[in-house]
């Protein structure tokens, strides 16, 4: 039987879930029924400065008759006072004293403002602290949020005022809005940080009312821009993970991954990737709390079925295996092979290697149903074809290397190999 | 008991003849279903529809938004697009062949996607087509059935000026008159005509009978070229002795006395015997039980392998009530004081294969009675000959001959449909129609 206790930064959960910083964790009543589903933890949502919240706040990217395939919203930190943020996160600890409580904080950008803010909170027996350097809209142009997170200098900076009153774990939760998260990793590291916390929104549009002209959310006749997220974003958020977990400086120091998580099978990627623990907010939002269930039990079931017994066992293990194109080895090769028992003739395969790839699905028509089939020497094995399919197991990939020895891109110019003849 | 009118209440005979495939009610029901489509390339639904409709785009647009560009799609093939996928058998066309089959699950639901989409055009009226100007050349389109209006609206599309001559009362023809009223309704019927002819250049004279009101030498002298989707005539004769009882119906008249007169007048029997296994047969056995005949049996010489309708029109029938006797011929029909009282029927068995590989049913010797007070006929239908030989036009085995381009031995003249194949889907009439106008317009040096 496997064994979901997670400890991040000696903050102990029964299970690596904690609720992200958001709408779900604003306040004593969701917290209560979110500990009552089971989740592991929660972010209390950001405290600090003052702020006021407009109507509406959300929009969603829908997709093939699917809704939400990505979120976005343009709501800010707690517009709650702080007195009684303070006072419901002190009744919820005590109510359920097992449960995971860490506090988001975003403070004015002064140390006073930051000293006094973590001071206070610290006062509420919370386990630990984490620093949004992440939203991007509405305190962005406050110069806060994510403005904070794409300067490593003023990150350092904040993370040092911090650090001189902190007596909790700090986690310093990153913006996906530069073009590398390392930099800023880095200096908050460095200034002290215990944890980092990826990743926050990121801007957006998710589209246009073609009646109104006006872009989604409308507040009254008007857009800003808003931060996405949701399971579309899940890809960008390995990717920033990894990078974090793969560099020197960052690679000891824990990560709870958040971007996109929905399903166990997610979490369980962004453990294999690295992540100490899993911070969920969308998800949670629009499918409620119950979720929680199936994301524990099917990681559960997973872990027994590989014979994980706790989550140490798979942490990491798929970081080895993301490496630079550099490293490749352009010996293998591998073609597509259509099974003809299974194939449903729907020609999909056939039409996207026409033209998109390289003409390697050959047709013979028939009434109705035609017969396609692979043309070996002509496939590059780039997957499209069995990436359309619909049909579980019809379009396998076959391996055919084209050498028995490993040879990356370095030594093939070295070599003076002939390139492509497709 | 014999034949009677009047056998339900006005209620009843609403119950009785709604729809058998109801629209949707939701339009979140239209997108679940066009999001279940995967869009196949050189799709089978498609390959398998008579009119080629692009299936995978006009399913695509519908998912998109784009009704207007999805009705489009759906009438520049079939301008009965509505009508068709009302009474198409579906199941061995575009969604007996739609791929989820192969996966052994539903297909996807691709006429009431059409109906939804050709359905709501004709509703909201949308313009689809912009006619070319008047090219000042007329052409006489003869039977406003499907075929004939197919022809029409193409030829109107390229200026040239129609007009229809129809025999009955309401335009449609055997959309309006041959079809059961649980699949087509006669508002139905007609809101897709004056959808059709909204076009403009076309008009529809009602009340006209070829060989009667008009004559065929009149029209080639008074037009540019003549179209004739007349269809095809009465039942059969079964050439059995009773044949003339009173009792014994057409199931083409049967049909279109209930789609011209309303369901309280038409005469049924209680007990009823429908001879054949085509969808006229279903239409006429299954509207039979609908008007209150308390038994209805269907006959058919061959097996259940061999029938000619779809296993899901046979469905129908059963879920009616309806009894079915395989491997039945009639033999000869009793009657007493004129009226049928039994069906003597021989029973039969599969002989050897005829060249296209179908048995061909023999007598057994053996036979049974059936005690009935009405027999339908649904054993296929007999062209217009006296009219086509009077009109000395070339006809092969009854139905008109046509070369490839549609034109008969009458320079001129162009037919199809029905008349031509002998009674298909109406499908296949609204193609034959399109191809005959093109096969005129190319006759006229236009286009």
């Amino acid at each position: 039987m496997a064994n979901l206790q997670s400890s991040f930064l000696g903050i102990k959960s029964p299970n690596p879930f904690w609720l992200a910083s958001g709408p779900p964790t604003d306040k004593k009543i969701n917290v209560l029924r979110a500990f009552e589903a089971g989740w592991g933890g929660v972010v209390w949502k950001t405290l600090g400065t003052q702020v006021k919240n407009v109507s509406s706040r959300y929009s969603s990217l829908n997709f093939a008759g699917r809704k939400i395939a990505g979120f976005n919203n343009i709501e800010l930190i707690s517009d709650r006072p702080l007195d009684l943020n303070l006072q419901e996160i002190r009744e919820v600890l005590r109510l359920f004293p097992d449960r995971a409580m860490v506090v988001s904080l975003m403070a004015d950008n002064d140390r006073v403002s930051w000293h006094e803010l973590v001071k206070r909170v610290q006062d509420t027996g919370a386990h630990g602290l984490e620093l949004n350097f992440g939203c991007p809209h509405g305190m962005v142009e406050r110069g806060m949020g994510a403005t904070v997170g794409q300067d490593p200098d003023i990150a350092r900076m904040i993370v040092e005022w911090v650090m001189e009153v902190a007596e909790l774990p700090v986690i310093t939760k990153l913006t996906p809005n530069v073009h590398s998260v390392v930099p800023v990793g880095k200096a908050v590291v460095e200034a002290g940080s215990h944890g980092l916390s990826l990743i926050n929104t990121i801007q957006s549009v998710t589209g246009i009312d073609l009646d109104t002209l006006i872009p989604n959310p409308n507040v009254g006749g008007r857009s800003a821009f808003g931060g996405y997220c949701g399971s579309a974003v899940k890809p960008i958020a390995l990717k920033f993970i990894t990078t974090l977990a793969q560099d020197e400086a960052t690679c000891l120091t824990p990560i709870s991954g958040i971007g996109g998580i929905a399903t166990w099978r997610d979490a369980v990627e962004f453990i294999l990737l690295g992540a100490g623990n899993l911070q969920v907010c969308t998800a949670a939002m629009l499918g409620g709390f119950r979720i929680i269930r199936d994301l524990c039990d099917g990681m559960n079931n997973w872990m027994n079925e590989k014979g994980y017994r706790t989550l140490d066992d798979f942490r990491g293990l798929s970081l080895p295996y993301l490496t630079r194109w550099e490293e490749l080895d352009l010996n293998f090769h591998a073609v597509a092979v259509i099974s003809q028992e299974r194939c449903i003739r729907c020609g999909l395969c056939y039409i996207v290697c026409e033209d998109t790839s390289h003409q390697a699905i050959s047709k013979v028509d028939g009434h109705p149903y035609n017969t396609y089939q692979i043309i070996e020497e002509e496939c590059v094995g780039c997957n499209l074809c069995s990436i359309v399919c619909p049909v579980i197991g019809c379009i396998t990939m076959k391996e055919q290397r084209k050498g028995s020895e490993y040879l990356n891109w370095q030594e093939f110019q070295e070599r003076g190999l002939p390139l492509s003849d497709h | 008991m014999a034949l009677q009118k009047n056998r339900l209440s006005k209620e009843d005979y609403q119950e009785s003849f709604t729809e058998l495939h109801p629209p949707f009610e939701y339009d979140e029901g239209v997108m679940i279903e066009a999001n279940r489509c995967i869009n196949c390339y050189d799709a089978p639904c498609t390959k398998l529809c008579p009119v080629k409709i692009d299936v995978p785009l006009f399913i695509r647009q519908i998912s998109t938004g784009n009704l207007k560009g999805s009705a489009h799609t759906i009438f520049s093939s079939n301008i009965l697009g509505a009508g068709c996928a009302r009474v198409c058998p579906v199941e061995k066309l575009c969604e007996g062949a739609c791929v989820f089959n192969l996966l052994k699950e539903e297909p996807v639901h691709i006429a009431r996607l059409q109906r939804y989409v050709a359905e709501r055009a004709m509703k909201e009226k949308w313009h689809l087509f912009e006619r070319k100007a008047s090219t000042g050349k007329k052409v006489a389109v003869v039977g406003a059935g499907p075929a004939g209006l197919s022809c029409a609206h193409a030829l109107a599309l390229e200026g040239i000026d129609v007009d229809i001559y129809e025999k009955e009362e309401k335009a449609g023809g055997l959309m309006t008159y041959g079809i059961a009223a649980y699949k087509v309704t006669p508002e139905f019927c007609r809101e897709e005509v004056d959808f059709i002819i909204s076009i403009g250049g076309i008009e529809i004279h009602l009340n006209k009978e070829l060989g009667k009101d008009i004559s065929l030498a009149e029209l080639r002298e008074q037009y540019s070229a003549v179209y004739l989707g007349i269809g095809v005539g009465m039942t059969c004769k079964l050439g059995i002795r009773g044949e003339e009882l009173e009792g014994v119906v057409d199931a083409i008249s049967f049909i279109h006395d209930i789609r011209a007169n309303g369901y309280p007048a038409v005469p049924v029997g209680d007990r009823v015997a429908v001879i054949g296994m085509g969808m006229t047969a279903i239409d006429a056995a299954t509207q039979s039980k609908r008007l209150g005949a308390s038994e209805v049996t269907m006959i058919y010489r061959r097996s259940r392998k061999e029938k000619p309708c779809t296993e899901a029109q046979l469905k129908v029938a059963l879920l009616d009530g309806c009894s079915i006797l395989w491997l039945a011929s009639p033999k000869e029909i009793e009657g007493d004081h004129g009226k049928v009282r039994k069906l003597v029927c021989s029973k039969m068995k599969l002989g050897d294969p005829d060249p296209s590989g179908r048995h061909t049913p023999v007598e057994t010797g053996e036979t049974f009675v059936l005690e009935v007070d009405m027999v339908i006929k649904a054993t296929g239908q007999i062209p217009y000959t006296g009219l086509l030989t009077r009109s000395s036009i070339r006809t092969e085995q009854g139905k008109i001959g046509v070369d490839d381009h549609d034109q008969t031995s009458l320079p001129g003249v162009f037919a199809g449909g029905d008349a031509v194949n002998g009674g298909k889907e109406a499908v296949d009439a609204v193609r034959a129609g399109r191809h005959g106008a093109h096969a005129i317009l190319a006759y006229l040096g236009i286009g």
